[in-house]
Formats: structure tokens, C-alpha cells, sequence
């Protein structure tokens, strides 16, 4: 993404500008890329509330909340990364890197093992769907088809969080200096982006309904 | 391709203290499909757009036969169904969209702004083959038998009921849509980042304000659509979903969905052509651009007010009629800035010194074309209008005017205005002038028929009609045939200019701005001194009375 190679102080500074403007820009449609989804939402909670309801008290609040405080950890990581790498610290920034690639893969683990618990109790959308105690399936299946597509839809950008961070990882070794700086300041930007878009998802799928 | 860099070595030879062209910078066909330069990435564009162009066309020539007489005598109703939404996702999504942005704001942004290239060269080139490859997904899907939902790909029969290569199609659109999105973020961020300095944002040419409009509505409309699509997909692939009555879902947050992303989007098209003809009209008037403050004000109203008017679209689909009465009363509101945009075109060219060039042609065709489009617009914008005239061929002339009268129209005199520049060489231009008049009167028998069609209860999308329908229908066909003739002969005269052409100056047309101070065919970098921003735009000296 870099125009040509810089040979100035001023030519990084401007990169860095443009490097950041570029990532702010592309948040701003992943902002609406992900508006649709929680636009759906809220329109089947509008149309089937009492179905909603039911539906997401069958989401696992314990794994939800746990993968929240997870989540939340590796965005601290990805900022003391920043910053031990701005200090010249590229060691030990590597290190914290490293811990938010682990709780990355410990949020997808996790996930999975919820999915995998979704398909036993027959709450995967399709023929078998059944919510135990719902009395409209049809509204019920409709929450966890947005469930689904809403979390497989996060999941897969946190991997593609987890690669830039890897990538990112691999320059502060490879060659450490400004440019890589400039790029681990982009890759935070997302990752802190797909973050937030997780701490939306959680009241929504596993908190809303659940005090009635 | 290798005919653009035989042009160059004939046209640099006049000049060899300059540095070379670039299109003299390989000539290999990777030097092309690896190039990072804008300018090449423009021609890569240009070929494939135009590619894309000529197949979409060819779906239409096969409707406009089936439509010359009242039977089905070409074509069944299946195969109609499949040409009209090949020729709708194609013309939509291959080529209206990228069309201007891809090519000529690829091309002519950068050097109109003083910078060396765009802000993310690798993006762009990667945005080409994104485009490139979703492109050919769309063209699979034909090849395996095709669609036919329609371009608007409507649930619930596009989830359950369509038996066609739906997916396929979903696929290249969503694709060619992420290429969209990487491209606008380039432009926001160039324009930002690499204007020339002392070129504040009053001083850009209206083409840079036009586009970086559009990028913005790119960069935020286009993600609806693909998510949209991508729950379109799995609801077929799954069978549940969100948009089908049967399971419990509703249709109409599908088209709220779409709409949301295609109507900005028929702005996305528009756009750029108001800003090709707020370059060539100042240009062949000798005139500044009346208004220019104006002028770019009213681009960002657009581009806003794009955003609120989609349920227009919808008045008919069950919508409550509050939602209708609203989105009735904001449409009105986009025809403001758009008339002040058409004022001040008229203003610029009144009492100029008009020279009517092939690419003025063009530009005036645009202004002409889009002000009936626009008008006709406002119609369908009144909801008792539109409750008798949707789904018929009044709307189908409507958005034509606009889209192929304006965008086309549009795209032509950008490439008649930038030719030069890019190959170095001069069209013809009495062939160039023919085909703008031809063109002209083609459009004009092809479409305006149909808006009598519409108004006499034509519906859209049908194979056959009633005997009655016959006489409007063969002149539109008709025209079809002219219109083809017109659009085949630049290419016929722009590609032989390409290897006979006589050189060009650097600025053929005495033009004003900074994209005609360097070299042409400019050098690999642009300029070779970083130039000077701070001329007011359209800098033509004021006429003695
Ligand atoms: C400026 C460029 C414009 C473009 C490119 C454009 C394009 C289109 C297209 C493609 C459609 C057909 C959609 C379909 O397939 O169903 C359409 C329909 C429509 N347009 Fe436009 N349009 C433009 C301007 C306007 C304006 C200024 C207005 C109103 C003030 C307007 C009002 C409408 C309405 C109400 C319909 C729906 C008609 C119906 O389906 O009954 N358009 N337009
Ligand atoms: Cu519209």
C-alpha cells in the first residue's frame, strides 16, 4: 500500500497520514457493511419480539461474556504494542503481539466450541431447527440465522485481524522503523474497529431478552 | 496494446530531450498487467470496461429484435428473462459504475491535482483485477446459462424460486462491488494527500470534486450492497432467511436493503458525468465555469441527499404511505441541486465562444439527454404518476435517458477530451463529430418511444405485446440499430488514430488546468517539476465584448 519509497522525514509523515486516512476511510464502509446486519436485527425484534426474546435466551451467556473480557484484553495488547514499538521496545512489542494473536485464537476457539454446542441443541437454523419453549420456531429460526451470519460474519474478520497482526509481527522483526510503525497503527485501528463491532454484537445477541 | 506504444515512439520522436512517456515504459503485455502507474491501470480499465460494454450491448440488440415484432419469434420467455438481467448486471455493475471513476478518474485525477500517482498504487492495481475477476464470474454465469431474476435480484424468487446460476452472479457483483470500494478509498485519500501545492479544495476542477463525491458514496453505499447480497446468498443456500414470507421473514427488507445502496448509486454514475461536462463546457466556451462555488455545493448535495430518496423506488411494493409521501417529497429535493448544476452549464456557455468539437458535442448530448431524464424523474417522483407508470417502459426509458443519454454521452466526451493526452494522438474529428450526431438521433428514436410505450401501459420486461404496441416498438428497434452504428464507429476511429493519428500537442485544446501542462503522453512520474496549484480552476481569459 505504500507509494514510493520515502526519502524524506516530511515524505514519512505524509505517508503515515495517508496510511491512516486510507484505514479510517475503509472502517467507515466497514461501518456500513455491518449496518444492514444490525439493521435486520433490530427489524425482527421489531416484527417478533416475543420470538426474539425467547431465541436469545438460548445464546451461552457464560461463553459470550467471557469471550467479551477476552476480546477486550487484546485490544490493550494491540495498544501497548503500539506503544513499546514506538519507544523502540520492538522485542518486547513483538511479545505483546504475540499475546494478542493467542487471545485472538482463544475468541475463535471459543466460538467454535459455542457453535458446536449450538448444533447439538438444534439451534443451527434449517430442518432441524428447534428452540425448546418457543412457541413461534419460525421467528426464533430467524434470530439465529442473523445470530449465525452476524458472528461468522465478526469471526472472519477477527482472522483477518489475526493475520495482519502476524504480518505486522514479522516486520517489527524483519525491518523495524517508521514505515512498520505506521502499519502496526493501521492494523490497531481495525482490530480495535472489530472489536467495538463485537461489544454491539453482545447485548444484542445474548443480553437483550434475558431479564424478562 | 502494443499499438498505444508504437503511438508513443512516433510521438516522442519530435522530442527526444524529454523524458520518456509511459507508455514507452515496457512493452511487454505483464509490463502492462503489473504496472502500478495509474495511467496504465486506466488502459487496462478502459479495455475491459469497454469489453464488458460491447457484451452487455449485445444482450440489448438481441431484446430489441425480439421486440420488433408482437410475438415471441427469437426468443422464449426464459432466454428474455436471462438477456435482460445479463444486459441490466452488466451494463449496471460492469460497466456504468466504473466506467468514468476507473478510467478517466484514474487516469486524469492524479495529474489534474499535480500528484505523481494516487495515494495507494498497489490498491489500485489489485482493485483492477478485482474487477477483472469478478467480471468474469458474471461472464461464467452467462456462459453456464445465465439469470433471471432481474438486476435488482428480487426475494423471494431470487432466494427460492430462481433455478439459474444465481449464486455466480451474486458473486461477481460482490466481488466487482469490493473493487468499487477499494478504488474510492483510494481517490478520498489522494485527494486529500497529493494536491499540488497551493491548490486548496475551491481550487480543484469540478471533475476532482465530482469524483471524490463519488468515491465518498462508494466507500459508504456499496458495503449495503454486498452484505445485502451475501444475505441473499445464504438464505438460498441455506433455505432460511430473512427476506422469505414462507418462513417468516419479509421481502421488503430485501429492497430496503438494495435500494438503499442503488439509488445512491445511480448518482455514482451520474456524478462523474457532470463533472466530464463541467470540464468540456468551460474548455470549447472559453469561459469560466459560472458558478464554480455553486457548482461543487451542489455536487455534495447530491451526493447527500442521494442517501434519503430510496423509497421511491418502493411505492408500489406495500411500503405504509407515510414512508411513501416522504420519500415522494425528498426526491423532489435532488432535483434542486441538480437544475443549478444544469443552470449553470447554460450560464457558462452563454455568450462564449462555443466551438462545436467532437467531445462539446458529446457534453452538450449529456446536458440535453440528462435534463429530460431529470425531468421525467420528477414524474415518477409523484406518487400518483408513478402508481400508473411503474413497472412499464416510461421507467425504462426514464433511467435510460439518464444512464445511457447521460453517462454514456458523458464517457464518450471524456474519451474524446483525454485521448490525446492518454495516446498521444489525434482522432479524426469529422468522423468523432458524425458519431456524436449519430448517436444523438439513434438514443433519441430508441428511447423516446418508450416513454409513449410506458404512458400507454407497456409493462417492462415482457417478450411479447399486444399488435398495437407494434409501431412505437420498430421505431425503438429501430433506433437500437442506428444507436449501434453510432457506438461502433469510435471504436473503429479511435483505434486506427491509435497507429495513424497525427501526434498531438500537449494541449490540443488550449485547456486550462494542470493535467494538460505536462508532456503528452505524460512521463512515467507525471511532471517532471512538481507543478504549481494555486491558478484558479478554468483560468480562460475573460472575452472582450
Ligand atoms: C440522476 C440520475 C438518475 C439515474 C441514473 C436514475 C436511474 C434510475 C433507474 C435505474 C431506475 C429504475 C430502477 C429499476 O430498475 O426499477 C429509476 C427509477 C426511478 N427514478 Fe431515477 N434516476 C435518476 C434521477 C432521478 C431523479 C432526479 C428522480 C426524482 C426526482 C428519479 C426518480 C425515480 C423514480 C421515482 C423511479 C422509480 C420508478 C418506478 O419504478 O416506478 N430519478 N431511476
Ligand atoms: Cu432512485
Amino acid at each position: 500500500m505504500d507509494a514510493a519509497t520515502p526519502d524524506s522525514e516530511q515524505d514519512i509523515g505524509r505517508q503515515a497520514a495517508r496510511t491512516r486516512l486510507g484505514m479510517w476511510a475503509f472502517l467507515g464502509s466497514e461501518v456500513m457493511f455491518f449496518g444492514p446486519v444490525f439493521f435486520a436485527y433490530l427489524y425482527g425484534r421489531f416484527m417478533w419480539p416475543q420470538a426474539f426474546e425467547a431465541a436469545s435466551r438460548g445464546t451461552d451467556l457464560l461463553c459470550g461474556a467471557v469471550n467479551t473480557a477476552v476480546l477486550l484484553t487484546s485490544s490493550l495488547g494491540v495498544a501497548v504494542a503500539h506503544l513499546l514499538a514506538d519507544r523502540g521496545a520492538y522485542g518486547r512489542a513483538r511479545r505483546a503481539l504475540d499475546a494478542v494473536v493467542l487471545l485472538g485464537l482463544a475468541f475463535l476457539a471459543i466460538k467454535g466450541y459455542e457453535y458446536v454446542q449450538d448444533w447439538r441443541e438444534q439451534l443451527v437454523p434449517g430442518p432441524h431447527f428447534h428452540l425448546q419453549g418457543a412457541v413461534n420456531q419460525a421467528g426464533a429460526q430467524l434470530f439465529y440465522f442473523v445470530y449465525f451470519f452476524a458472528t461468522a460474519l465478526h469471526a472472519l474478520h477477527l482472522t483477518a485481524g489475526i493475520a495482519l497482526m502476524l504480518h505486522c509481527r514479522r516486520a517489527l522483526r524483519r525491518r523495524p522503523g517508521r514505515p512498520t510503525l505506521r502499519r502496526l497503527e493501521a492494523a490497531g485501528l481495525y482490530w480495535h474497529f472489530v472489536d467495538i463491532v463485537w461489544i454491539f454484537l453482545f447485548p444484542a445477541l445474548y443480553l437483550a431478552g434475558r431479564a424478562l | 496494446m502494443s499499438a498505444h506504444s508504437d503511438a508513443a515512439v512516433n510521438a516522442d520522436r519530435a522530442a527526444p530531450a524529454r523524458a520518456a512517456s509511459y507508455l514507452h515504459d515496457g512493452y511487454t503485455l505483464w509490463s502492462w498487467l503489473s504496472s502500478r502507474d495509474h495511467k496504465r491501470i486506466a488502459i487496462l480499465y478502459a479495455v475491459s470496461i469497454t469489453a464488458f460494454f460491447f457484451i452487455g450491448a449485445t444482450a440489448a440488440a438481441l431484446m430489441r429484435l425480439e421486440l420488433f415484432t408482437p410475438g415471441a419469434d427469437v426468443v422464449d420467455a426464459d432466454t428474455y428473462n436471462r438477456l435482460f438481467t445479463a444486459h441490466g448486471v452488466i451494463m449496471v455493475w460492469m460497466f456504468l459504475i466504473p466506467s468514468i471513476p476507473s478510467v478517466f478518474g484514474n487516469f486524469a485525477l492524479p495529474l489534474m491535482i499535480g500528484a505523481r500517482d494516487l495515494a495507494f498504487p498497489r490498491l489500485n492495481l489489485l482493485s483492477w483485477y478485482l474487477y477483472a475477476g469478478g467480471g468474469l464470474f458474471t461472464i461464467a454465469a452467462l456462459l453456464l446459462g445465465g439469470v433471471d431474476t432481474g438486476w435488482t435480484f428480487y426475494t423471494p424468487y431470487s432466494s427460492v424460486f430462481s433455478n439459474t446460476h444465481v449464486i455466480l452472479t451474486l458473486a461477481g457483483v460482490l466481488i466487482v462491488g469490493f473493487s468499487s470500494i477499494a478504488t474510492g478509498v483510494n481517490f478520498i485519500v489522494t485527494v486529500h494527500t497529493l494536491r499540488a501545492p497551493g491548490m486548496g479544495w475551491f481550487k480543484l476542477p469540478l471533475f476532482v470534486w465530482a469524483i471524490y463525491a463519488t468515491s465518498v458514496i462508494l466507500v459508504l453505499a456499496t458495503p449495503v450492497l454486498a452484505i445485502t447480497l451475501l444475505l441473499l446468498a445464504a438464505e438460498r443456500v441455506f433455505h432460511v432467511g430473512l427476506f422469505n414470507p414462507a418462513l417468516g421473514g419479509d421481502p421488503l427488507l430485501f429492497q430496503h436493503l438494495f435500494w438503499f445502496y442503488s439509488h445512491p448509486a445511480v448518482y455514482i454514475m451520474i456524478l462523474p458525468a457532470m463533472g466530464v461536462a463541467s470540464e468540456i463546457i468551460p474548455c470549447f466556451a472559453r469561459k469560466r465555469v459560472f458558478g464554480y462555488r455553486f457548482m461543487a455545493f451542489a455536487i455534495i448535495g447530491i451526493a447527500v441527499i442521494s442517501f434519503l430518496v430510496w423509497g421511491h423506488h418502493m411505492f408500489v411494493s406495500g411500503q405504509s404511505a407515510y414512508a411513501s409521501m416522504v420519500f415522494s417529497l425528498l426526491s423532489f429535493m435532488v432535483a434542486v441541486p441538480s437544475a443549478i448544476k444544469v443552470f449553470n452549464w447554460t450560464a457558462t456557455l452563454y455568450k462564449g465562444s462555443i466551438s462545436f468539437t467532437a467531445p462539446m458535442l458529446y457534453a452538450l448530448g449529456f446536458v440535453v439527454l440528462f435534463l429530460q431524464g431529470g425531468l421525467t424523474g420528477l414524474f415518477l417522483a409523484s406518487l400518483s404518476v408513478d402508481v400508473h407508470v411503474t413497472d412499464t417502459y416510461f421507467v425504462v426509458a426514464h433511467f435510460h435517458y439518464i444512464m445511457v443519454g447521460g453517462a454514456v454521452m458523458a464517457y464518450l466526451g471524456a474519451a474524446h477530451y483525454w485521448w490525446p493526452k492518454i495516446t498521444g494522438r489525434l482522432y479524426p474529428e469529422s468522423w468523432a463529430r458524425l458519431a456524436a450526431l449519430i448517436i444523438f438521433a439513434g438514443f433519441n428514436l430508441t428511447f423516446f418511444p418508450q416513454y409513449l410505450l410506458g404512458y400507454e401501459g407497456m409493462p417492462r420486461r415482457y417478450h411479447t405485446y399486444p399488435p398495437d404496441f407494434q409501431v412505437l416498438n420498430v421505431l425503438s428497434s429501430a433506433g437500437a440499430a442506428i444507436l449501434a452504428v453510432g457506438y461502433l464507429l469510435p471504436l473503429g476511429y479511435l483505434l486506427w488514430s491509435c497507429l495513424h493519428g497525427r501526434p498531438a500537442p500537449d494541449n490540443p485544446w488550449g485547456a486550462s488546468g494542470l493535467e494538460w501542462k505536462t508532456a503528452t503522453p505524460p512521463p512515467q512520474h507525471n511532471f517532471d517539476r512538481l507543478p504549481d496549484g494555486s491558478d484558479p480552476p478554468y483560468d480562460y481569459p475573460p472575452l472582450q465584448e
